[in-house]
């Protein structure tokens, strides 16, 4: 495969642009998606190849074009909806809880809803309150949704790939801290199977969960546990479901010692999720309390040493990590 | 429009289908009072006229949406009686596998993309199938039934600003009964009538009687005309009636019973066209009631269809929910 170095932002516009290349049915919908690029510009030029029948602009209406997403998938469409901020959920919440994750329980199998919906969540760029969550938590709460959360360019174009080509309806979450972010990438097209986590650094003492920004956070601490002799497992799970808890299992049955990092609320969260998960089916392995690595139980503030505070940093990971570490029963 | 203008199997089918509705909508009733249909039911009785006047106008590729309120709609466009019976005591063999019930009846075999358990969620979903229509240069269309209440929902308004920028084909049937469970709708909005609101989306709106079926018939058939001809999308609103309670368990303190006794009197859809049918000389009375006989019948053998029907069994609990096989945990299963 002929490899170079792209950014997030390109991979996911490169996935777009070879699905969209191979099979018609996928379609793009969103605000500002088409002569714009999209308010992040991922979606930049696709309308120049595929015109705006299928790079379709839709107005400030997310319950109508998610909803009409959902119409188009039923008959046989690949919609790729692009929701501006993952905060505005809620004015589409209907269409995404009872509509696309419900129609195939309800229709007994009859009818599959193959939606994506592109969304943008994170803090650390003082976008306040409603500009600034991960509200991940609250999508895997419901039965019937998919939600994947890649944490770098190789695994947002293979990820997103796999996404489109599922006939679920699937959250897909690009942290807006990543959209820089550099790496290798094919050229070609590929996918990686949703549900298969990556163990992005091997190690016996103990294991880390970590997502998207927060996988980075982990491994910078990583490099400076390892100078203290500890040697931490790091798996990033890129889907959170389906979730590959085989993975994170056999790690703690290796490790004896978990520490979860997520940048959504602490409270039934994706962290405590794992947590109880582990405690109730491995508590036998376990040989320290779990951690959890969160941010507090507030809204994303604004000001700068404020969101500063709110965000999970490195120090907050190391303390866990050593707490795990070092605990005596 | 003279029934004459219509073709006599169409004017037929159109009889048949109305007081199949009827006559079903009744057995269901009487079911549930015995206490063999669980959850709640919310009857069509006294709107029969608008679902057939609109099927009337659809081939089977056409799209529906339906409301809460979806027997009728569910078996105009071709919906299978024993599925529906099946459905509503929640076998196996009911037309979502006992997983959908009375609000949550899909039949994709004849293009109904099912009823809808939250007011207005389905409207968008006419609109995307619009969309794919248009997109796959197609000749179908799809109609988005919902009552009035379903117009003070944002799926309405934009659902219908989408498919009037987009020119998709598709008409928003509105079945304005007058009632959103027991606020009149002259307390649910401060303009008189639905229809008005389609203009401030560009979208051409008329109102008919919705008791009479060949009125239904007419203007939804232009509709489907300009929604073929890519002239975009049409809002009607059909002024109708519930006979019944907003569900069975309604006690319709507020409505006055001398209101329900003349619409019942004076504007009962099937007594209107059965008047038509028989004063227009197209079918004498004899074959009216030799299709009520049948229609009997046919209600009769499905509830024996229904009842001797299995149940699904617990495990069937976990099936249906996602299509492909993944790799990982996509269900949570403490045990
Ligand atoms: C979003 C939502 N809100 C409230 C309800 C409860 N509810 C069920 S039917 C109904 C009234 C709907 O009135 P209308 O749309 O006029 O339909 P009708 O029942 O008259 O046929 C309400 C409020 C619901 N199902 N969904």
């Amino acid at each position: 495969m002929s490899e170079r170095v792209i950014t997030f932002r390109e991979a996911i516009n490169e996935a777009l642009d070879q699905e969209m290349q191979e099979n018609a049915k996928v379609i793009l919908i969103g605000e500002d998606i088409g002569r714009y690029g999209g308010i992040f510009g991922v979606t930049k030029r696709l309308i120049d190849k595929y015109g705006e029948e299928r790079v379709r602009d839709a107005p400030t209406a997310e319950s109508g074009f998610i909803g009409a997403a959902i119409g188009a998938a039923m008959m046989g469409y690949r919609p790729v909806v692009e929701l501006m901020f993952i905060d505005f959920i809620g004015v589409a919440f209907d269409q995404i809880i009872n509509q696309a994750a419900k129609i195939r329980y309800m229709s007994g199998g009859g009818i599959s809803v193959p939606i994506v919906i592109r969304t943008v969540s994170g803090a650390g760029f003082s976008g306040g309150a409603q500009h600034s969550q991960s509200l991940h938590s609250i999508l895997l709460h419901i039965p019937g949704l998919k939600v994947v959360m890649p944490s770098n360019p190789f695994d947002a174009k293979g990820l997103l790939i796999s996404s489109i080509e599922d006939d679920d309806p699937v959250v897909f979450i690009e942290h807006k801290g990543l959209y820089e972010t550099r790496g290798v990438v094919p050229k070609e097209k590929y996918s990686i199977p949703l549900g298969v986590a990556d163990i992005k650094k091997a190690g016996k003492d103990v294991t880390v969960i970590a997502t998207a920004v927060m996988l980075h956070k982990t491994l910078s601490v990583v490099e400076k546990l390892r100078e203290e002799g500890i040697s931490v497992e790091v798996i990033d799970p890129r889907s959170l479901r389906p979730l590959d808890t085989e993975t994170i299992a056999n790690s703690v049955k290796k490790t004896g010692r978990l520490v979860v990092v997520d940048e959504s609320y602490p409270r039934c969260s994706f962290a405590t999720d794992i947590a109880s998960f582990i405690a109730s089916k491995y508590f036998e392995y376990l040989e320290a309390p779990i951690k959890i690595v969160t941010p507090p139980d507030t809204p994303v503030p604004y000001s700068l040493p404020l969101e500063r505070a709110w965000i999970p940093n490195e120090e907050k990971i190391y303390d866990a990590i050593k707490k795990v570490i070092e605990y005596k029963a | 429009m003279l029934l004459s203008e219509i073709p006599k199997e169409k004017i037929l089918w159109m009889y048949k289908t109305m007081l199949l509705i009827r006559k079903n909508e009744e057995a269901v009733e009487k079911y549930y009072r015995i206490g063999k249909i669980p959850g709640s039911l919310h009857l069509y009785i006294g709107e029969e006229a608008v679902a057939v006047g609109v099927v009337a106008n659809l081939n089977r590729e056409d799209v529906i949406t339906s409301t809460h309120r979806g027997h009728g709609h569910f078996l105009a466009k071709g919906g299978s009686l024993k599925k529906l019976w099946a459905e509503l005591l929640g076998k196996r063999t009911g037309a979502c596998k006992g997983k959908g019930g009375s609000m949550h009846l899909f039949d994709f075999e004849n293009c109904n993309l099912g009823s809808n358990g939250i007011v207005g969620g389905g409207i968008p979903h006419a609109v995307g199938a619009a969309l794919s229509f248009k997109l796959s240069e197609s000749k179908n269309v799809a109609v988005s039934f919902f009552g009035e209440g379903a117009t003070n929902q944002q799926n309405f308004h934009e659902g219908l600003n989408l498919a009037s920028i987009w020119k998709l084909p598709v008409i928003f049937v509105c079945e304005n009964n007058q009632y959103q469970i027991s606020l009149h709708y002259s307390k649910q909005q401060a303009i008189e009538g639905v229809a008005k609101r389609g203009i401030s989306y560009g979208i051409p709106a008329v109102e008919v009687d919705g008791q009479d079926v060949v009125a239904v018939y007419e203007v939804v058939k232009r509709a489907v005309e300009r929604a073929r001809s890519r002239e975009g999308p049409t809002l009607i609103e059909a002024k109708t009636y519930r006979f019944t309670g907003h569900t069975i368990d309604d006690n319709e303190l507020y409505r006055n019973r001398d209101e329900v006794e003349w619409w019942k009197k004076n504007k009962d859809p099937l007594a209107i066209f059965e008047r038509k049918i028989i004063e227009e000389k197209i079918f004498g009375k004899e074959v009216l009631e030799k299709i009520a006989e049948d229609v009997e019948k046919e209600i009769e053998e499905t509830i024996k269809f229904a009842e001797e029907s299995p149940y699904p069994e617990p495990e069937e609990l976990f099936e249906d929910l996602y299509s492909t096989k993944t790799k990982g945990t996509l269900i949570w299963n403490w045990e």
